[in-house]
């Protein structure tokens, strides 16, 4: 039987959670309740996370390379993927600093440089699996092609913002995966099973 | 990490993109070779110890022997196609006119599909051609032709410790046959029939539909 007395008291002395009791039930029920109440946070963190993942994927934000990328991270490596998007990030802002500088005077195009810099972002994009920016990069080389300013400009304009869109993103979905590791759970590399994505996003599932 | 160096996989990896450097850097890691990466083709050369001028009979020229490369050995180069500067068929061609290193396996990335540029390529004397972006599933390919450079080289060596190194490999190799396609290092054959490699390789790229999906079809994923 539970009595006040036999009741656990807890204290948290330099990070770490000590249990005192003078009665073994009391530590036993009062662990349990806090070992349940931890899982339960973990699962409800892993949840969210999950199911913000599979959203991205199903807005068209990321596609199946992003699943490669997230196979490259270990425990040896463990942030590998966000060290990769970052670099992109920067990229992105770099490239598209200089494309809007060649743009600038409608007199005085470069379109030999502009190409280059959108050749070098749908090759990043497509290789981090940033879909909307790579498709964005698509329409952006045929205006290129035929040195039309105009629709240079507007996709400049539009993949400078889905790149910042993307990153607001994952920055979302990396921090949902510190408190799921903060909280003393793993980061989930499955989705879950009730996921039902478009056939064009549909990640690859070889082992 | 570097304790078993003598039995790991050296690749070196050429590519201008950084966030591609990273990511074949990681993929070859992960499939437990040893990577050095550059960031264009006159570092691979500089990096395996070929001038970048010819190696001419010039009486002129400083008569030192590239020393460094032959502590390095490299069992695969694995390129972008397109760079500034040197492209990755250029430096193909120069790792082949080499009489030193044309015998590593030289493998091309490129994110554009053209069958022209592949054929040229494999014609060449590359071993695979990878669309990019490449994935974990494309690297694991590049083992076999790692495993010859290897076997070759032991080869050569006659003591015994090197011969139980070569059974070891042989053993893990599927394919036993691997041995008599060397030696490596001749010409370059006009065939009509490309061999299983190069086959493979021109009827990946040539299909269209790069991110078909490899699932069961079925809507719940786990």
């Amino acid at each position: 039987l539970m009595t006040a007395k036999s009741l656990a008291s807890k204290e948290t002395v330099n990070g770490r959670c000590w249990f005192y009791s003078d009665d073994d039930d009391g530590i036993s029920v009062y662990l349990n309740r806090e070992l349940h109440a931890m899982n339960t946070v973990v699962a409800q963190l892993q949840t969210q996370f999950q199911d913000y993942l599979v959203s991205l994927y199903q807005q068209g934000f990321l596609d199946n390379q992003f699943t490669e990328l997230r196979k490259l991270q270990d425990e040896g490596t463990p942030d590998f993927v966000a060290e990769v998007v970052s670099l992109f990030f920067d990229d992105c802002s770099k490239l598209i600093n200089s494309m809007s500088r060649s743009l600038e005077r409608p007199e005085n195009v470069d379109f030999k440089q502009v190409d280059s810099g959108v050749h070098q972002l749908k090759g990043s994009s497509s290789s981090v699996g940033a879909r909307r920016v790579k498709n964005v990069c698509i329409s952006f080389k045929e205006c290129c092609d035929v040195q039309n300013r105009e629709g240079c400009l507007r996709c400049l304009q539009q993949v400078d913002y889905e790149y910042k869109m993307l990153k607001t993103k994952l920055q979302d979905l990396f921090n949902l995966e510190k408190q799921i590791v903060q909280a003393g759970g793993a980061i989930p590399q499955h989705f879950p099973s009730y996921t039902i994505l478009r056939p064009d996003i549909r990640p690859c599932l070889d082992a | 990490m570097g304790m078993a160096t003598e039995s790991q996989f050296h690749v070196l990896a050429v590519d201008d993109s950084l966030v591609d450097r990273k990511m074949i850097e990681r993929l070859l890691q992960k499939s437990s070779c040893q990577v050095t990466t550059v960031d264009s083709g006159s570092k691979a050369l500089e990096f395996l110890g070929l001038r970048e001028s010819n190696e001419s009979n010039d009486p002129n020229a400083p008569s030192s022997s590239p020393v460094t490369h032959q502590e390095i050995e490299i069992n695969l180069i694995i390129t972008d196609y397109c760079m500034p500067g040197m492209t990755g068929y250029d430096l193909l061609k120069r790792v082949k006119e080499s009489a030193a290193f044309r015998s590593i396996p030289v493998v091309i990335m490129s994110s554009e599909n053209v069958p022209a540029r592949i054929s040229r390529c494999l014609e060449e004397g590359a071993e695979e051609f990878f669309l990019k972006p490449v994935k974990l599933a494309d690297v694991t390919k590049l083992k076999p032709h790692m495993m010859k450079t290897k076997l070759k080289k032991e080869s050569e060596k006659p003591s015994k410790e090197d011969n139980a190194v070569l059974k070891h490999e042989i053993r893990k190799d599927e394919e036993p046959s691997v041995i008599e396609i060397l030696p490596l290092h001749q010409d370059v054959e006009q065939e009509p029939m490309l061999s299983n490699n190069k086959r493979k390789a021109m009827e990946e790229v040539i299909s269209t539909d790069r991110s078909r999906p490899k699932y069961n079809d079925i809507t719940t994923l786990v």
